[in-house]
């Protein structure tokens, strides 16, 4: 129970997905503009995570246990192109409401680093299946985290005057520093609480 | 094909300044901001994606009239998976160090929006040398923009420049370029450690990837915009493979806005 728990401490604010380990870094300095679009775009993101991790475990097995673990990457990636693909189809024909929240964004999740990562990090250290999943949720999780609170950061930086060679993409990014450099502060709390 | 009728050189030389892909196209920022704590990662990684980039332009350009246009962006992904699966492999057996550097953003080069990118605007339309040149380009100036912000983290996070040289291109042979195996601050200037000067780890952590990249990118756009150019922004669906997909054009934002 333990280990659960710090899985999910460093999936939301050690080892926090966009600004520790920079997966998905895109929808991140792209979508955050606005709250709700912000919001909308972790929910898919925490969604297909689990979703990926869910379907890519058993896949693995396989995989492993036939010698062909160095398909991995391809077979991974294409696993998660279908699955984006396959739910945006049924999202639309059955799920209408949960399709206009969460639709728009799943195209721009099919390319995600993040997704793929969290795929690919729960084989790399070897979790197991309750484990993965606990994993991929926290990191979708501080995901969402991260794309929120930036959100509001952004909303700020429009408010302000800023030198003019600044605006735009610098001026994000120098943000997302700050952003970043606040999380470091949470380093050491796992082992503090002695979770691990 | 090719409409405009630039002559072939361009489509080599546009890739490495004009249209940077990190710095102007804003393309694989992931990697871009993680792996590049040193000189020589960012290097590696650099010629890792130059080699998935040429060839994967390469036979997705000469593919391009047997791939239905409606399963293109699937096929893409899998000749550039197979690609990275490859590079995967040789890294892993003729330079693990580089292997150990670059982590899980060694397998995410198939993610990497430049090459998927590439694909999609160039490869699919234009033909095999046209391709590969652009591919070579575009890979350069990638390179080009990691080793430049792998250089300044390095020597500022830890005072050091190209460290660890040696042993990526160990691959060449032992004494590559004279056995130069990068230049420690503290070594060639002792007086650095007698003022107690010490590097600013800070850059090293992912804080300070974002804050180079800033900086680096606010220098650039400075520069394009002495030249007439506009600045570089993120929402440029041109470059964005999954442009025909997605209903977030920035038309649709805006009435999104408005209403």
């Amino acid at each position: 129970m333990k280990f659960y728990f710090a899985l999910l401490l460093m999936g939301l604010l050690t080892q926090n997905f966009i600004l520790a380990k920079f997966l998905g870094i895109c929808p991140f300095l792209g979508v955050s503009k606005k709250l709700n679009t912000a919001a909308g775009m972790s929910a898919a993101v925490i969604f297909v995570m689990c979703l990926a991790t869910a379907v890519c475990y058993p896949i693995n097995l396989f995989l492993e246990s036939h010698d062909l673990a160095y398909l991995q990457t391809i077979v991974f990636i294409l696993v998660i192109a279908a699955l984006v693909q396959f739910l945006e189809t049924v999202m639309k024909k059955y799920m209408k409401p949960l399709y206009r929240a969460l639709g728009i964004y799943l195209p721009l999740i099919t390319t995600n680093c993040a997704v793929l990562g969290v795929v690919i990090l729960n084989v790399d250290n070897g979790y197991n299946f309750p484990q993965s999943m606990v994993n991929s949720f926290a990191a979708g999780l501080g995901f969402g985290l991260a794309m929120i609170l930036f959100a509001g950061v952004r909303g700020r930086i429009e408010n302000n005057d800023i030198p003019k060679f600044m605006e735009g993409l610098p001026i994000t990014l120098v943000a997302a520093a700050l952003v970043s450099l606040s999380f470091l502060g949470f380093t050491g709390i796992i082992e503090g609480m002695g979770l691990m | 094909m090719n409409k405009r009728k630039k002559p072939l050189y361009q489509e080599f030389t546009k890739g490495i300044i004009k249209q940077n892909p990190v710095l102007r196209l804003v393309l694989g920022t992931c990697a871009t901001l993680a792996i590049t704590t040193s000189f020589v990662n960012g290097l590696g990684m650099g010629l890792a994606v130059i080699v998935v980039l040429v060839c994967s332009n390469v036979v997705i350009s000469l593919l391009r009239k047997a791939i239905p246009n409606k399963v293109r962006i699937p096929a893409y992904i899998i000749v550039i998976a197979s690609f990275v699966t490859i590079v995967q492999m040789i890294v892993k057996a003729y330079i693990p160090v580089l292997d150990q550097a670059l982590g899980i953003f060694l397998p995410l080069i198939v993610v990497n929006c430049i090459i998927l990118g590439r694909a999609e605007a160039f490869a699919g339309k234009n033909s095999v040398i046209a391709s590969a040149l652009d591919g070579l380009g575009m890979g350069i100036g990638f390179t080009a923009a990691l080793c430049t912000m792998g250089l300044l983290r390095e020597l500022v996070g830890a005072g050091t420049i190209m460290s660890g040289l040696q042993s990526l291109l160990s691959i060449f042979g032992d004494h590559v370029l004279g056995g130069f195996d990068g230049i420690d601050l503290y070594e060639v200037f002792p007086a650095l450690e007698k003022l107690s000067f010490e590097p600013i780890t800070l850059f090293l952590l992912p804080s300070g990837g974002f804050f180079t990249f800033g900086i680096l990118m606010a220098i650039t756009n400075r520069i394009a915009e002495g030249k007439g150019e506009k600045k570089a922004e993120l929402h440029d669906c041109g470059s964005c493979p999954m442009a025909a997909s997605c209903r977030m054009k920035p038309e649709e934002e805006k009435k999104e806005e408005s209403a």
